[in-house]
């Protein structure tokens, strides 16, 4: 089997007219913590559906462990567990009754496990879904998800709306997964500081593009903030080769910036400025800054 | 041992973490010979990733802070490294700074600055 857990090649999506994924190539290799990051209604979930063969390709390819989630949903679901960020259950079970439920789906469901979970969540058993709050709904969600202990575990924004105690839960759950059993996970989040904590590799959507997939680390230091001084003030944005996304006025101007930091230090120099201030930009920094520039009128634009 | 990252400082996250470990080998609070946490406790407690961890101690080994004993886990090393003393004159120094530059604020001379230091450590004592 290959290395990859996931392979998307050029895979497209248009809901009526509206596009809403455009030529998304990526692989998610196994063993890893992948972030999947963009605004609400970039693409994520549109995305993720395509995987657990819940949306058909209709143009490009989409495999999962080698195998279209479509063709083959019984073996590619069994080995994924799965939060969808709706969390949608029967209300009026209780969560004893839903975990049996659960179980009915997964032959490889570990009853132990499970019940541990249940401990380690403080959900009480005769408890009903209905009147669960959004953070026991998604220690239930979760728990579910983990249960048969899949090889692949798919977070579809999974501390979304929730309080800081419940989403320290989760992200300590995913933790648990990869450094326990060396699984795969993919998780989206529009919450880029809780991607940058727990992600070995990212990828960006952005209005249905795929802007950047590469490991984070990678992506951090392919990126200077910079801040640069010019000795009269501009009355707009200067431009630098690499340059994202700019902000400032009169002579000083901070910018997102993507390359080597030599040249970059030599370009600045060309336009008349010197850097006065150099930093490594956060994952939420090169988001917007990436974001923005493909936005703004003077970048590129979708084609 | 506790430590604090927070990712959008600057500085790496897994830099963050061999700093704080050095800061706190070299002011005593972590002592030689003392285990650190294993990699999955300290990431699950930080909530990062558990590779950031292990770079991290990978980090402070090749640096000669830690060493790490096959199958118990990740000590302290023994010995005052140079590096300890390093460690320790950069965290001096940085406190030094701020104190030169408030007192440059406040006109006060060097040699005043020095009494001042001096009056004081006598009077923690």
């Amino acid at each position: 089997m290959s290395e990859n857990i996931v392979e998307i090649r050029d895979l497209t999506r248009r809901f009526w007219r509206k596009t809403a994924l455009t030529d998304i190539t990526l692989n998610i290799p196994r063993g890893i913590v992948f972030g999947l990051v963009g605004e609400n209604g970039a693409g994520k979930t549109t995305l993720i559906k395509h995987l657990l063969g819940l949306l058909k390709a209709q143009a490009g390819t989409v495999s999962v462990f080698g195998l279209n989630p479509v063709d083959d949903p019984v073996r590619v679901l069994g080995r994924i567990g799965y939060l969808s960020e709706s969390r949608e259950m029967p209300d009026w079970m209780q969560i004893s009754q839903f975990m049996s439920y659960s179980q009915a789906f997964y032959p490889k469901w570990d009853v132990k496990y499970a019940e541990e979970l249940r401990e380690m969540f403080e959900l009480a058993r005769d408890q009903r879904i209905k009147s669960l709050s959004r953070g026991q709904r998604a220690r239930v969600g979760l728990l579910a998800a983990l249960a048969h202990r899949p090889d692949f575990l798919v977070l579809d924004e999974p501390s979304s709306g929730l309080d800081p105690i419940v989403r320290r839960d989760i992200l300590s759950a995913i933790i648990r997964t990869v450094a326990d059993e060396g699984r795969t996970i993919l998780f989206s989040s529009h919450l880029l500081d809780e991607v940058e904590r727990v992600a070995d590799h990212v990828a960006m959507l952005h209005l249905g593009r795929l802007v950047i997939s590469a490991p984070l680390d990678q992506i951090l230091e392919a990126h200077h903030l910079l801040t640069l001084q010019f000795p009269e003030s501009l009355t707009s944005n200067p431009t630098l080769p690499g340059g994202l996304g700019w902000s400032g006025e009169g002579r000083e101007w901070t910018c997102v910036c993507n390359g080597e930091l030599e040249q970059l230090r030599s370009a600045a120099t060309s336009v008349g400025a010197s850097i006065v201030e150099q930093r490594r930009p956060s994952l939420e920094d090169v988001f917007l800054a990436r974001a923005r520039s493909v936005q703004s009128p003077s970048g590129r634009t979708p084609s | 041992m506790q430590l604090h990252v927070s990712p959008s400082d600057g500085v790496p996250i897994y830099q963050q973490v061999v700093n704080q470990i050095k800061y706190l080998v070299a002011s005593g609070r972590l002592k030689q010979g003392e285990q650190l946490l294993p990699v999955r406790k300290l990431a699950e407690q930080l909530i990062v990733n558990p590779n950031t961890v292990a770079r991290a101690y990978r980090e402070l080994e090749s640096d000669g802070v830690v060493e790490s004993r096959r199958g118990s886990g990740v000590f302290v090393s023994e010995g005052v490294s140079p590096l300890a003393k390093r460690e320790q004159n950069k965290i001096l120094n940085e406190r030094i700074d701020m104190l030169l530059a408030e007192a440059g604020h406040m006109n006060v001379d060097l040699e005043a600055v020095i009494k001042l230091v001096r009056q004081r450590s006598q009077q923690m004592r």
